[in-house]
Parts: structure tokens; sequence; C-alpha cells
């Protein structure tokens, strides 16, 4: 019957058609599409941005890696602690595997890329969360890391630049994540007791226990455009509060607004913005005498 | 009344059995206290055995029970003269933080606590005990005054979380917690932080950076609460139980794991069976911990919180 043929057809269109969230994601090929305004760009042509969209100024996810190779004089960042390893202290059911697959994916021993290097000939530690390693979630190795690149910089006095990138503690640890937490602020407040600067750039996302501790107390706060920053998820508030948040709910312009940055900065004045404020905080401290 | 919690109705079962015998030979020629007797040591034995092999999830309703007694019931029994001081100087003043200045025996001291209430009235000024962030700012402003004044600071942590709301995002939510996590880590006087109820994600991290951590026998304390870690890893919230579990959330376990400093004894049965015998425990416990700082130094109490909190984590190299 026709009546049939129709629903066939029907059927069949809906398996040829690619779902929603496929159609945004475009995999990692010659060409990528922008999810904000589906522009096709070359992916040869998106490192040259620094992964922004050149129509839209869109900010794509990077990967830790990427962010070295923008931030980064040629050749001058050594990372720290790629040997640490992550165990599963609660004996949480295949915690383990995941850790490991996220690693063979990303390269990274964790969700934090850690070291000390050069921009523009300023010296200055860093650590870089990747967002693509269990949602750049902070367990013992990510708290570990940060601490021991924050002691580091302590040492050499040394300004720490962290790059946050998060959805917050890593549940599959339990109370060692949370404590990551104070773990993380005690080593930052014997930094910040030598008169060394922090910065805090929040990349998206930085919610939750990452948003919670150290992200949020940088000398400077900084976010790139659209970030989302907040502490609790959208869904877990709208539910709380039954009613539907305003879509720049949590976005860095957001923070801005309510006074929780210093200010926005696109990718591609990053590096020069983080430059200048670490030169003024290296040059020598004006004298009244 | 009393609520009961599922893990003890055979308890209740057996006391109301006694209650009926004893009714039955007052008002009967028949003797039973042979019987009653035996009931009695045979409750006994039930109670020990119950309340001595609690489960995870049990600890997890004693901690939620609405009878339990909160950080204000606690502050009044265990502090003299305790004067409540309110506000941020910056937004206003939440109720589900209190804090203020009391004596502790002889020693003056700050003492802050999350609160929450015991009824719908109460819980809705109270917002259920979960903090905004001129909560945690109140709390800051204490401390800092604490600090000023040599006063050792007690916190008592009671919360479901930081209160994950508009307004709160609006004011900084997690700035406010974050502030309070590195302002702590340099307080030069003692800080003594207990768990009474619940303890979780950074709401309750954010009085808790001390330098000794202490959780009542039947609280428990995690970076979310059992419900939160089964929807969102498990997708299925009525998990909780299993996730209780599965974390390792209670007292005994996060002494085992060297997460705390140690473990405040219940009365049988919890807490709410007896709040004054209950804050007799906590008072002996604030006692030995001001005891094992005194004498200390600003800077050496900033040290020994530091490498309290230095070393938790689990890897290898």
């Amino acid at each position: 019957m026709i009546r049939d043929l129709f629903t066939k057809s029907k059927k069949k269109q809906s398996i040829t058609i690619p779902s929603k969230d496929a159609q945004h994601d475009v995999p990692e090929g010659l060409m990528t599409k922008c999810p904000e305004c589906k522009e096709i760009i070359l992916t040869k042509d998106l490192m040259k941005t620094a992964k922004v969209c050149p129509k839209c100024d869109h900010h794509f996810k990077m990967t830790a890696w990427e962010r070295v190779e923008c931030l980064f004089d040629e050749g001058t960042f050594v990372s720290m602690d790629d040997h640490l390893k992550t165990e599963n202290p609660l004996q949480f059911p295949s915690y383990t595997e995941k850790v490991k697959s996220d690693a063979e994916k990303t390269g990274l021993n964790e969700a934090v890329l850690t070291g000390i290097g050069r921009i523009n000939g300023c010296e200055a530690a860093v650590a870089i969360m990747d967002a693509h390693f269990r949602m750049g979630s902070m367990g013992s190795v990510v708290g570990e890391k940060i601490t021991r690149v924050v002691e580091k910089a302590t040492e050499l006095r040394l300004p720490v630049i962290i790059f946050s990138a998060s959805g917050g503690a890593r549940m599959q640890e339990g109370i060692l994540s949370l404590m990551q937490m104070a773990k993380t602020s005690v080593a930052l407040k014997r930094h910040a007791d030598r008169n060394l600067l922090f910065i805090s750039v929040m990349t998206y996302p930085t919610t939750g226990g990452v948003s919670a501790s150290f992200a949020s107390v940088g000398d400077i706060n900084l976010a790139e455009p659209k970030a989302l920053i907040g502490f609790a998820g959208r869904r877990v508030i709208e539910q709380t509060v039954r009613e539907k948040l305003p879509s720049d709910f949590q976005t860095a312009e957001f923070q801005l607004t309510h006074g929780q940055l210093d200010a926005v900065v696109h990718r591609g004045s990053m590096k020069d913005t983080l430059f200048k404020i670490v030169r003024l905080h290296t040059k020598e401290v004006y004298s009244h005498e | 009344m009393s609520k009961t919690l599922a893990f003890e109705e055979p308890i209740i079962k057996l006391q109301e059995k006694i209650k009926e015998l004893e009714e039955f030979t007052t008002t009967s020629e028949v003797d039973l206290s042979d019987e009653i007797e035996k009931l009695k040591t045979r409750l006994k034995n039930l109670e020990k055995d119950i309340y001595e092999n609690m489960e995870p999830w049990d600890r997890v309703q004693v901690a939620r029970h609405p009878q339990r007694p909160t950080s204000l019931d606690y502050i009044n029994e265990i502090f003299d003269d305790f004067i409540e001081l309110h506000g941020d100087r910056v937004f206003g003043d939440d109720a589900a933080i209190v804090g203020g200045i009391a004596f502790f025996g002889e020693i003056p001291v700050t003492v802050i606590g999350e609160q929450r209430g015991r009824d719908t009235k109460e819980n809705v000024k109270r917002n259920f005990g979960m903090p905004h962030p001129e909560g945690y700012r109140k709390a800051l402003r204490l401390m800092k005054q604490a600090e000023k004044f040599q006063r050792p600071i007690i916190c008592l942590i009671d919360t479901k979380g930081a209160y994950p709301g508009k307004a709160a995002e609006e004011r900084g939510q997690s700035e406010a917690i974050a502030r309070n996590l590195i302002e702590m880590a340099g307080l030069k006087v003692p800080v003594i932080s207990i768990v009474i109820g619940e303890g979780a994600s950074g709401g309750a991290l954010a009085i808790g950076v001390a330098n000794h951590l202490l959780m009542l026998e039947n609280s428990w304390c995690s970076v979310i609460s059992p419900e939160g870690a089964a929807s969102i890893l498990w997708r299925d919230s009525s998990l909780a139980k299993q996730m209780a579990e599965a974390m390792k959330i209670t007292a005994p376990h996060l002494e085992e794991m060297g997460i705390i400093d140690g473990i405040v004894p219940e009365v049988m049965g919890g807490a709410h069976r007896n709040p004054k015998a209950q804050s007799a425990f906590i008072k002996e416990a604030i006692e030995k911990s001001l005891a094992a700082f005194k004498g200390m130094d600003g800077e050496s109490l900033v040290q020994d919180r530091y490498e309290k909190y230095r070393n938790v984590g689990v890897f290898s190299e």
C-alpha cells in the first residue's frame, strides 16, 4: 500500500541522516566544521588561528600540547612528572580501564600537563588541564602534579599559570579527590606568601571542584571567551530553582559581569597578555627611597 | 516520636513487645518478669549486634535523622556565653552557617557551624543547611577575626553541599569556597573541624582545612552525596546505597585512609538518642585536640596544616 511505502521511506531516511550530535561532531580530518556557525574550515588553517573559528571566533577545545605550542617560545617547554600513575584506591569498577584508554587517546599520563617554559623569554611554571582526559577531572595525580609544579615555582621563584579545563573532582577517587582541592590550596598559599604571581586562566569548561579551588583564586583571573565557568551544573541548578536559566548563564562574559574575572582574553592575544602580566611582576620592585 | 530507620526495625519490634508485656503484668495477675528480663537481655544483644555492625548506608540514614542534633544544639551544650555574630559585611547574612564567639571552658574560641533546620519551617530559613557564598564569607570573616585575637577555631561541618542555585552562582559560590580553602591554609591559630552529620563536596571542605579533622562515628564525608555520584556515574540515583559502600564515605573508612585524625564516638544508636551525652563526647574530643596544639606558634600551625593536606592522594611513581 502507498501508506506502507511512505512509512518505509521515512524509516530509511532516519537511518541515513546522522543524529544531531553527530552533525556537530565532525571527525578530525581534512576539514573541521565549526559547531557554532557551521563554517567548514580547513583543519590545517584552524591550527594557524590557534583553533579559533575565523568566521565567528568560536574557541575550539584544545589539547594540552596544542596550548603549549601556542603559548611558549619554541622548544622551551619542559614537562614534569609525566611518570606519575593513577591508581584505583577505591577499587572502583572499570576506573583503571577508563584512565588507561584516555591516556592512550591523549598521550598524557593524566588530565593535566605541567612544566616550565618561556613566554617571549620570560620563564613561567605552568599547569595545563586537558578536558579530553576524563573531562579534565581532578583526582590524586592531577592534584599531585599541580601541587608539584606550584612547589617548583615557589622554589625557583617563578610565576605560576594554570589553564583550567575540568568538569570538577574525579568522583571515582571519592574523598581523595575532594582533598586535592585542599592540597593544591595549601601549596598555592605558600607560593602566594612569598609574593609570587599566580595567573588563573579558565577555559571551557571550568566547573565544580576545580572552579571551587585554585581556578578562582588567581592574583589575576582570566578566561577565554564563552568559556563555561561555574560551581554547579546547569541542569542541577535548573532542577533546584525550577526555572530556565538564561543562555549566557555561567559563561566567561557572565562571570566578568558578576565580578569574578579580571578580563576575558581572546586566544589570539593570550600569549601577549600573559607576557605583559608576567613582565609587570618581574621588573624590579619600585622603591620609594 | 522518634523516626524509625529501616535497619532498626527488629529493635523497635522487640522494644514494643517488652512494653506490651510490661503493661500486661501491671494490669493482670500473671507475673511475667522472668520473660521480660530475658527479652531485655535479648534486646541488649540485638542492639549491640545491629548498632555495632552498621552498614555505610545505615550510617547515612542516621547522619540524616531529622532529630539528629544540629550545630546550634552542640554549640549551646558545649560552649558558654556564646554570642552569635552575623553577616559577611559584603552582601548579607546566611542562616545556613552560624558563627560566633564563646568560652570553651576557660578558653575564648570562635565557633562556626553549618546549620540545618529540624522542621520544614526552620529548614526554609536555614536553606536545608546549604550555604550561599555569603555564608562562607561570613565564616572566613570570623576566622580572620579569631586569628587577630589569637582564638582557636572550632568548625562543625554538616551540609549536603554548597547551594547549587542561581543567586549563589551570581555571587561567586566557587570563589567563596576557593578563598576559604586558601585562607584557612594560612591561619595562625589552631583549627579543629568536626563532621557532625553530612559532609559533602567543597561546601563541607570550605570550613574543613583544619589541623585536626574529626568525624562523628555515624557521619559521612565525601566529594559528593551517594545519590549524586550514583546519578552521575551509574545514571541511577536509586543505587545510592551501593554507591555509599563503593565510595568509602564513613568515618572508619576515612580513618583507615588517613584522611581524618580521629573518630568521635556516638551514643548507641546515634547522636539523636542522647544529645547531651553526645555533646560530652564532642567536648572531650575538642579538649584533646586543643591540648595537642597548645603552645604551638602560628608558623608551626600553618606548617602542620600544610603537611597534613600536602600528602593526601594515592598514586604510583
